[in-house]
């Protein structure tokens, strides 16, 4: 004891004259390090040209989104002074006719972006955060707290999540942050089976057991250790989830879920329906929405095949 | 569940084979193997047993939280007078304890009974009943056409990995994977049912038949009823079977006994059907449980756009009222589906693939 202590005091003191360089030079290796890694997976990626036209697609809408008072005015989507007569069809005024109330459906559309963006990122962002730390929890961890996480998280998985997305949303209050927490609350277990796996391989791994005999305690094996290990796994997660946030975000708003103030694609196929666009035939009212929603879900879900296939090396081996 | 269960099993069924010298060496590993696969399956019903207690509570907490009055809603509006309303109340047993009514309820589900629907004043289970053939119609249907098409196409697109019909399906199939499903019924309807400009109005619009025939009519009819809405649920369900089943079919296609098939001088379709997709199953086979579970639950939106008469459509009726006791029996019968499949699988795993659980 006594003589590790000394070894420990002597290479200190040895050391301490360099620290600030040697600390820096760390530092600067080690985004050094990162910025290659980056760009190899840059390299890597633009090899995938369905990869690349989904984030071509993601850029165009996220744009549309930030731009939307630019592009078609802020007073578009009130009902009182809307521009137009009920259900027109297509013309040069309005390229994609008007709904019940008059307003241009082109601009109802390009409001609608913002909501399915902003609820699929925020929704995937809450279903990864709660996998990822169940999943590296279980996966850390033996013994009954693992079990009775693995329990939970099985239970969950077992829920039709559709059912229980809608049971959830029912029971809350309308808004968009009973739709972000129901989407999010719900689709979380997939995640985690998959975090607890690769936590599992991760933790096999000779140099937790190093950090661990260094002294190492939970928290840090699991955040400086496991964390960075499983973080390309969740990347690639998210950006799948996302897409699948965003077609739950259009069910619950056409099951009339949605919070009635704003606009969304799916709460706009509601009103359609409700307005007798179906039978009506009124098809620029109803194809747009759906299309929309579709090429959202579309390009997040290319974008993660993409990141999927360059993260995991066993896919690129079958390509 | 399955991984985490196999190394127990696979260990003792290591030691108990080689261990067992003499007499009964012959049948030995046999019993043993058999002894431990009842032994994994009595684990994997008990699980279900317990996942299905679960889903009992949690349905009764989860609709307990609808903040609305039913009896409120019952009456709808209609003068009652506060007498009325305080019977009501009672015959639905809203005036009891919150603890006398759960177990209340928990004895009533133990024996099948999931109480009266507000909304039909009907036995729940009757309008379970009554709603479930058409679900299983419709969503047995779809699954067992969109099953076969991914399976197919999948073996196709990965036998032809790169090609243009590879890519050209792939994509196809990811495109309408993005769709949501009430969405293109709904365009299906306006097409098809509609009409839109030269075409004519070819399918009915919804429901599940036009009334008044019988006998083979009446097949032909509904045969008629079911093509748009399983046109939908195949559309949005195959691409799923067929990423899967693509994707573990490429894993297989580097293996060294498709190269000793191909050597032994097997034909390209021989190596194919009878070497690789066969352990290439078992992703899919997974898949196919997960969705069979799904089968029950239906689809809440399909049906609800297609008036079909089934559980998802008698699903949304019961949240807008919210008609408490049909929502609950809905949410058991729809769980208890998903993990019957579930168990279902896990329990015929080992069988399909001796690596698991033996």
């Amino acid at each position: 004891m006594t003589a590790d202590t000394n070894t420990d005091l002597d290479t200190d003191l040895d050391n301490t004259p360099v620290p600030p360089p040697a600390a820096k030079s760390a530092r600067a290796l080690a985004r050094a390090r990162k910025r290659r890694s980056a760009a190899r997976f840059w390299r890597e990626y633009r090899t995938h040209r369905s990869g690349l036209w989904g984030l071509a697609g993601l850029v165009v809408i996220a744009l549309v989104a930030l731009c939307a008072p630019l592009l078609v005015g802020a007073d578009s989507q009130s009902v009182t002074d809307a521009p137009g007569g009920a259900l027109e069809a297509p013309s040069g005024e309005f390229p994609l006719g008007t709904d019940q109330f008059g307003r241009s459906v082109l601009a109802l559309l390009v409001w609608g972006a913002r909501v399915s963006l902003t609820v699929g990122l925020l929704a995937a962002f809450l279903c990864v955060a709660i996998g990822t730390v169940v999943g590296i929890v279980a996966g850390h961890f033996r013994g009954w707290y693992s079990t009775v996480l693995m329990r939970v998280t099985d239970w969950f998985l077992v829920m039709p999540t559709l059912v229980l997305a809608i049971a959830l949303a029912t029971v809350m209050s309308r808004s968009l942050w009973t739709v972000i927490l129901a989407i999010g609350v719900t689709t979380w277990p997939t995640t985690a089976r998959l975090v607890r796996a690769q936590t599992l391989a991760v933790e096999s791994r000779p140099y937790i057991e190093r950090a661990r005999a260094l002294g190492g305690g939970h928290g840090h094996i699991m955040q400086r250790h496991v964390l960075p290990n499983v973080m390309p796994l969740v990347l690639a997660q998210t950006t799948l989830v996302i897409s699948s946030a965003i077609l739950t975000e259009a069910t619950l708003a056409f099951l009339g879920l949605g919070d009635p103030t704003i606009t969304s694609w799916g709460g706009m196929l509601q009103d359609a329906r409700e307005a007798g666009a179906v039978s009506a035939g009124d098809w620029w009212y109803l194809a747009p929405p759906g299309l929309a929603i579709a090429l959202v879900a579309l390009a997040f879900t290319l974008c993660g095949r993409a990141v999927e296939a360059v993260l995991n090396p066993k896919l690129r081996v079958a390509r | 569940m399955t991984a985490e269960s196999t190394p127990a099993l696979v260990q003792s069924a290591d030691t108990d084979g080689p261990a067992q010298a003499g007499p009964s060496a012959a049948r030995g590993p046999r019993a043993r193997n058999t002894k431990a696969y009842l032994q994994y399956v009595a684990g994997k019903i008990a699980g279900a047993v317990v996942s299905l207690f679960a889903v009992l509570v949690t349905s009764f907490f989860l609709f307990r939280l609808i903040p609305s009055d039913p009896v409120k809603q019952m009456t709808g509006g209609r003068r009652v007078s506060a007498q009325q309303l305080e019977s009501l109340r009672h015959q639905f047993g809203l005036d009891l304890p919150m603890w006398q009514q759960f177990t209340n309820y928990i004895g009533d589900a133990l024996t099948g009974d999931f109480g009266t629907s507000y909304q039909f004043h009907a036995p729940v289970i009757d309008k379970i009943s009554e709603a479930l053939p058409a679900t299983l119609l419709l969503t047995g249907t779809a699954y067992v056409l969109y099953t076969a098409l991914g399976i197919w196409l999948g073996t196709r697109t990965a036998w032809r990995n790169g090609s243009r019909s590879d890519r050209f399906n792939t994509a196809f199939a990811l495109t309408l994977y993005s769709v949501p499903s009430f969405w293109l019924g709904l365009l299906l309807i306006i097409v098809f049912s509609v009409g839109l400009g030269p075409i004519p109005g070819l399918f009915p619009t919804g429901g599940l038949e036009s009334g008044g025939e019988t006998g083979f009519a009446y097949v032909v009819d509904v045969a008629h009823h079911l093509v748009l809405p399983v046109i939908t649920l195949v559309a949005v369900g195959y691409a799923q079977t067929l990423l899967v089943m693509r994707s573990s079919l490429l894993d297989e296609m580097g293996s060294d006994y498709l190269t000793t098939a191909r050597a032994k001088g097997l034909r390209d379709d021989v190596v194919r059907r009878k070497h690789a997709v066969p352990n290439a199953m078992l992703p899919t086979f997974t898949l196919m449980f997960v969705n069979l579970g799904h089968v029950v639950a239906g689809q809440i939106l399909v049906e609800t756009v297609f008036s079909w008469p089934g559980l998802g459509g008698l699903f949304y009726s019961a949240l807008s009222v919210p008609d408490l006791p049909l929502v609950q029996g809905l949410f058991f019968v729809f769980a208890t589906a998903v993990i019957l499949a579930n168990t279902l699988a896990d329990v015929l795993y080992p069988l399909l693939d001796p690596r698991v659980g033996r």
